[in-house]
């Protein structure tokens, strides 16, 4: 036992005297000692200079603890650090790679500064080393010289040596290589250091049989970072990938499941080979619960979250779910939740049976969640709900004080969703009034008499009993309380004026509680002026709960799916809420169903700004941003495009016509406001139309609209005219004229547009796409002589050909359609009954795109070839052509 | 990516040795750890997970000794896991136990094994029989003979070295089955699970490429041999020797083995299995007096098998005393410290049935603790026997000098003693808790 961590003078003198003896022996005794002390947390520093003259051995273990020593103490000591340097450099140059290796190794361990730099010599040589051991050390290296100084790395050309290892011939260092990298890439997001191309996939995935179980983790690690051009390449990825979910690691397993959890969602659903990989995930998910309990808790949550995303995949594969009696309690909670995602009508019996025996256990906090499991059980399965609530009225029986409270607050969950179905049970639960210690459980009550005061003949007795210790109730009881009064008095006014008036005078004038006194004063003036329409609201009819409230929020849930198997997973947090310094980091995405579409590469062009990865523009009007932003405020990662928000469809609503408005906001996810809307571009003004609903119970007032930074500079050109307080079930249509001068950010897909819209609840976040038609200008017709220069100054990889399929229309017919919608036809000339039409489009930011179309009488496929500039908008442009003319 | 630092505490919290991987957090965040974990006990919560500002904490605990990887980033946490796992197993390898002692003992190793297992960060090489190659304990190897790193660190079989010679070439398999099994209170088979291992001893010479066969049903299907009799494994987990592509392909399992002692690959297959041995039981407990047991057990499985080492556990009131059994075959043991009795049958043949009675004296005063519904658990071992059928075809060996090679092939069939359901709840409430017991799994 140590009992201090200061090591006396003679001591040091001592160990001073056998570092500098002659005998090999007795020095390296010596410096074991050294260790030693060390190890135990002694400040042996003084010795430093008597260590490092040991340094020069050829003893390999004497060696390793002298290198061992430096790592520790070189920072406080960095000036007698160079001393070492020497001996490092021989050393990276030894006939023995071992030592080579350890040298270099060291060597990046020591973070001082002046060190570095004369570490860049032996680590450009032990890069290219003839052992793949120094090289793969090597590797690992630059990552460690990049994170003392970048600057260094990038200006030595080590980057680039470190990209060519990945096409190294041993497995080894081709993994080390890409753990390298990735580490960099992190730090350095926008960088294109791991510049990912089918030749490097291919690269790695061959390499990915070969290496070690670690190697294959960061492999695949980095594999899912990708994202695969086509659906095509996305299949054949999967494929090479399937095989790792039979390894013995857990953690290659979870890592094959991320990458193919993320390239799933590029696959058609008709495939034949998505149905089957669904089926090939299963059985490696439910084998990672036999493994070590802290792997099992880490499967577990990730499997929450598949589940969430796809139920499918496990949706036969309840029973293994089921809690073993020796589960570390972390498993057993887990284990709970999950059961209560796959259940269903199918499944019931058995989960419920599960159940009621957990809640018969001794755990507490286990049997409190079970007991709860079975009231979102009733919520969920409709079918279920009667068998729920018998199952929770035995329990309630039991008596044991915790379960008969967590019993009563999933009653009152399940009285809200099933209104007047099983109020029979009320005379039990009121038995059970006194045993009520917890505030929650409290409140439940308080609430079920009040909600049903007219069924409760003593409900005033029982509300007048609760009023007694007013004051030391939590805040949750007192406002429970003071509406359930409310709502009795408002049902049987005659017998309770006294007591409303009590309840009234403890919440306004004896409580120094805002939201109490403030609920108080709008009662009583509720309640005094206009009785009616305090009965409208009090007694208002409740919107019915749903069991999804405790449901990941799509876009976090698509970005933690992209994170399986790490941290984030566990926490089910992205990382930018608890890694520092990763705020500006791009959230990952899942990639879009492409279809059968070619992307558009996804090269910045000048015209379109090249800010991407600047924090979000957006939300600082509405003071701080929440800190879990909505992964679709930030600069997305590059990927195909599609619709990620499931705003119904890939389709894309485009032309002149007015697409039909779609839902952009659900009120699931509002606090009650709906948001649908639309965008049309009317006498050259664009306009976003959009209907608010209010689903909530509350007025919603002080409505305010902003925009993310987008590809155009799409921005309101003056505030959103909602001049009334929107009330319950109320619907305003209003239309915003946008202008085209706000900040801009390239966006993905481009059409992309990020709204934030405020109102006196809440801040609340969506995205849409417009149709880029709405950029069309109206002066877009080109000059012929121009437009046949322009066309051929063009360069010819920018001209992109795109096929329209059943279209019906002839070549006039269509020309005056797109004309609708200022595609202007310039020229046109007939080649062998085909019609070739020339367009030209300007966008509102001086883009030009030509377009040579050609129709082909009797034949309803048009070819459509689009030349630009900026040849990312072709895919947009296209996809207006086709909306266009088949609308 | 993964870990910064990582480090080995005792139970009381102190490091006992560490390892500064990547220099980016302040080693003494570690300080933070203990009482974190002492604050969660208290509220009986529990976590593989803490956190202390921007410091993850990610451990297991292995005998008295924490192993904490601490991070700051996103690690991959399964990774993490995975490694401190293996590194037990490296450790162990090393010091036959790895314990306060062993670390204090070894700690120069215990360096040389942190500073080649991981760098960086990133988990490198961790079989241990490769380490041994060149981080040897003695580790007074003077300048001529200093190890180089072996080959097989960087090869593509990075698992078994060149160069190995025997005289005599022979590869042992054992086939280990044990049934999990999760019966209701209420005495019916609710889930059964097969889960089989097949373990090598290998005595191989050179670089031997083996072709293990086994009687796969989806392999069957593949070559059209439908008729015979054969398994379907619902998923395989293998070595990571085992060429995992080619399987995926064409359920080939070829591998070119690591020497010495292995396990070559686990599955699992979901069927009904009935318990091999069944166990009934009636535990009455008179409070402030006495417990009476009365367990029967009945053997499932044909005659001509026979179960070894049958060890029933059956749990009592941690505060019951003076012990008396009868049993009609076998004996019994009282293990105070883990509250059951033990019941051991040397041999138990098919079909037979025991019984077992057991009194047990109660303190007049009760305990107000709340004892959780333990499960009796079975134990045992049946040989030359598998629930699933599963059988080795054939084990094919070449080796590019030709040598001639046994292979031996040995079936076994085990209970771990696991079990899942809690028992029903009590029946007459007269008496305080009647427990009926229904059977309980194997492993």
């Amino acid at each position: 036992m140590v009992c201090s961590v200061s090591i006396c003078a003679g001591e040091i003198f001592e160990l001073k005297a056998e570092l500098n003896s002659d005998k090999k022996e007795k020095k390296k005794e010596a410096v074991k000692k050294v260790i030693a002390s060390m190890t135990v947390g002694k400040d042996v520093s003084a010795l430093f200079p008597d260590v490092v003259n040991c340094m020069q051995t050829d003893n390999l273990e004497l060696k390793k603890l002298v290198y061992l020593y430096l790592m520790n103490y070189a920072k406080s000591q960095p000036d007698m650090a160079i001393m070492a340097v020497n001996t490092f450099v021989k050393d990276c140059e030894d006939a023995n790679p071992l030592i080579r290796a350890l040298a270099v190794r060291t060597m990046g361990c020591i973070r001082v500064d002046k060190i570095t730099e004369y570490l860049c010599e032996p680590l450009r040589k032990c890069l290219k080393d003839e052992d793949p051991y120094v090289r793969k050390t090597a590797a690992v290296c630059v990552a460690k010289l990049h994170d003392i100084n970048a600057q260094l790395v990038e200006d030595q050309g080590f980057l680039d040596t470190l990209k060519d290892l990945i096409s190294d011939s041993n497995p080894m260092v081709v993994a080390n290589a890409v753990a390298a990298l990735s580490e960099i890439a992190e730090s350095h997001p926008n960088s294109n250091l791991l510049d990912l191309n089918p030749q490097s996939i291919n690269k790695l995935l061959t390499a990915l049989n070969e290496c070690t179980e670690w190697g294959q983790i960061f492999i695949l690690d980095c594999l899912a970072n990708y994202t695969p051009r086509d659906d095509r390449e996305s299949q054949s990825i999967c494929e090479r990938v399937t095989p790792r979910l039979s390894h013995a690691n857990s953690a290659v397993v979870l890592s094959a499941v991320k990458v193919l959890m993320k390239f799933m969602e590029m696959l058609p659903k008709d495939l034949d080979y998505y149905s089957t990989l669904l089926k090939k995930l299963a059985p490696p998910l439910v084998t990672l619960l036999s493994a070590e309990p802290e792997l099992q808790y880490v499967a577990l949550r990730n499997i929450n979250l598949i589940v969430q995303k796809r139920p499918e995949i496990l949706k036969h594969e309840m029973k293994v779910f089921f809690v073993k009696y020796n589960d570390p309690i972390y498993v057993k909670l887990e284990k709970l939740d999950i059961m209560i995602r796959l259940a269903s009508q199918a499944n019931i019996a058995q989960v419920l049976a599960e159940l009621k025996e957990y809640a018969t256990e001794v755990d507490v906090d286990f049997v409190r969640k079970a007991v709860r499991a079975i009231g979102r059980c009733a919520i969920k399965v409709e079918q279920s709900a009667e068998r729920c609530v018998s199952t929770l009225l035995d329990l309630i029986q039991t008596k044991v004080n915790y379960v008969v409270q967590e019993a009563i607050v999933v009653i009152k969950d399940i009285f809200r969703k099933y209104p007047n179905k099983y109020e029979s049970v009320i005379a039990t639960l009121c038995e059970n009034l006194d045993s009520l210690d917890e505030p929650e459980a409290r409140a439940a009550m308080i609430w079920i008499v009040g909600e049903y005061a007219e069924r409760i003949d003593n409900a005033d007795e029982l509300l007048e009993s609760f009023l007694e210790g007013f004051h030391d109730e939590s805040t949750q009881v007192q406002l429970q309380l003071l509406t359930a009064i409310v709502k009795l008095f408002l049902k049987k006014p005659t017998e309770t004026q006294e007591l409303v008036q009590q309840v009234l005078s403890l919440a306004t004038q004896d409580s120094d509680n805002p939201d109490l006194r403030d609920r108080g004063y709008i009662y009583w003036r509720l309640l005094s002026t206009d009785p009616v329409a305090a009965k409208e609201v009090v007694l208002a009819e409740k919107p019915l709960i749903s069991e999804e409230t405790d449901l990941i929020e799509p876009t976090l849930l698509e970005e933690l799916i992209c994170h399986i198997g790490t941290l984030a997973s566990v926490y089910h947090k992205p990382p930018s809420a608890f890694v520092e310094g990763s705020r500006g980091v791009m959230h990952k995405r899942l990639p879009a169903r492409t279809g059968n579409v070619k992307p558009e590469p996804l090269s910045l062009s000048p015209q379109l700004g090249g800010d991407i990865g600047g924090s979000p523009a957006m939300g600082a009007g509405f003071g701080a941003a929440p800190a879990v932003m909505p992964a679709s405020l930030n600069a997305p990662v590059g990927g195909g495009l599609g619709d990620l928000f499931d705003l119904g469809g890939v389709g894309m609503p485009m032309g002149a016509y007015i697409p039909p408005k779609i839902v952009w906001l659900p009120a699931m996810k509002a606090k009650g406001l709906e948001i649908s809307g639309t965008f049309a571009r009317r006498a050259g003004v664009i306009q976003m139309e959009l209907i608010l609903t209010n689903k909530a119970m509350s007025v919603m007032t002080d409505f305010a609209i902003q925009f993310n930074r987008n590809s155009f500079g799409l921005a309101p050109a003056g505030p959103l005219q909602v001049l009334t307080p929107l009330g319950p079930n109320q619907t305003i249509e209003v239309s915003l004229p946008l202008s085209t001068v706000g900040p801009v950010m390239k966006m993905d897909p481009l059409n992309n547009l990020q709204v934030a819209v405020k109102n006196n609840i809440d801040v609340f976040y969506f995205s849409c796409q417009y149709p880029i038609s709405m950029l069309f200008v109206e002066d877009g017709k080109m000059e012929r002589q121009v437009f046949l220069a322009t066309w051929k100054d063009i360069p010819n990889d920018n001209e992109s050909q795109f096929q329209i399929k059943d279209c019906h229309l002839n070549s006039d017919a269509a020309s005056s359609k797109l004309q609708g919608s200022n595609i202007f036809t310039i020229a046109k000339r007939t080649v062998e009954g085909q019609d070739m039409l020339y367009m030209s489009i300007k966008l509102s930011n001086g883009i030009w795109v030509l377009a040579e179309l050609r129709v082909q009488a009797g034949n309803s496929n048009y070819t459509i070839s689009l030349k630009c500039r900026a040849p990312e908008v072709s895919q947009c442009v296209f996809q207006c052509y086709e909306a266009v003319l088949k609308n | 990516m993964s870990a910064s630092a990582i480090f080995i505490l005792d139970l009381k919290g102190k490091v006992l040795i560490s390892r500064n991987y990547m220099g980016n957090m302040d080693m003494n965040e570690v300080d933070h750890f203990m009482p974190i974990m002492m604050r969660m006990e208290e509220d009986a919560d529990s976590s593989p997970l803490v956190t202390h500002g921007s410091a993850h904490f990610l451990w297991i605990k292995h005998r008295n000794l924490y192993l904490v990887a601490m991070t700051k980033k996103n690690a991959n946490a399964a990774l993490v896991y995975s490694f401190l796992y293996k590194m037990v197993e490296v450790f162990k390898e090393y010091f036959k136990e790895l314990e306060e002692e062993s670390i204090r003992d070894n700690f120069v190793t215990v360096y040389e094994l942190m500073d080649e297992v991981m760098d960086f960060g990133f988990p490198q090489t961790t079989d241990s029989k490769i380490l041994q190659e060149y981080i040897t304990q003695q580790g007074h190897k003077l300048d001529v003979g200093a190890p180089r790193p072996p080959a097989t660190v960087t090869n593509a079989v990075s698992w078994r070295s060149e160069g190995i010679k025997y005289r005599k070439n022979e590869v042992f398999m054992d086939v280990i089955e044990s049934v999990n099994l999760l019966v209701s209170a209420t005495g019916s088979v609710l889930r059964s699970e097969i889960v089989g291992s097949i373990k090598l001893k290998v005595v191989l010479s050179g670089m031997p490429e083996l072709r293990l066969g086994l009687n796969d049903k989806v392999l069957f299907e593949i070559t059209g041999r439908e008729k015979s009799k054969t398994v379907e494994l619902e998923d395989v987990k293998f070595h990571q020797c085992v060429r995992l592509s080619r399987f995926e392909n064409d359920r080939t399992i070829s591998f070119i083995p690591p020497d010495g002692e292995s396990e070559l690959m686990s599955y699992r297959l979901n069927t009904t299995v009935k318990p091999l041995i069944w166990i009934e039981s009636v535990i009455e407990k008179f409070s402030h007096s006495r417990v009476e047991i009365k367990v029967k057990a009945r053997s499932q499985f044909k005659s001509r098998s026979t179960a070894n080492n049958v060890a029933i556990m059956v749990p009592v009131p941690s505060d019951a005393d003076s012990p008396k059994f009868k049993t009609s075959t076998g004996s019994c043991k009282y293990l105070p410290e883990k509250s059951v009795v033990q019941w051991n049958i040397k041999s138990f043949p098919g079909g037979k049935e025991y019984m077992m009675r057991a009194h047990f004296g109660l303190p007049s005063v009760e305990s107000t603790e709340l004892e959780g519904r333990r499960p009796i658990t079975v134990n045992f071992e049946i040989p030359y026997f598998t629930v699933s059928g599963i059988q080795v075809r054939y084990l094919k060996i070449i080796e590019k000098s030709g040598y001639e090679a046994l292979p031996w092939v040995r079936y076994i069939t085990q209970s771990g003693g696991e079990t899942h359901t809690p028992f029903g709840p009590a029946v007459n409430p007269a008496i305080t808790s009647l427990l009926k017991l229904g059977q309980e799994g194997f492993e």
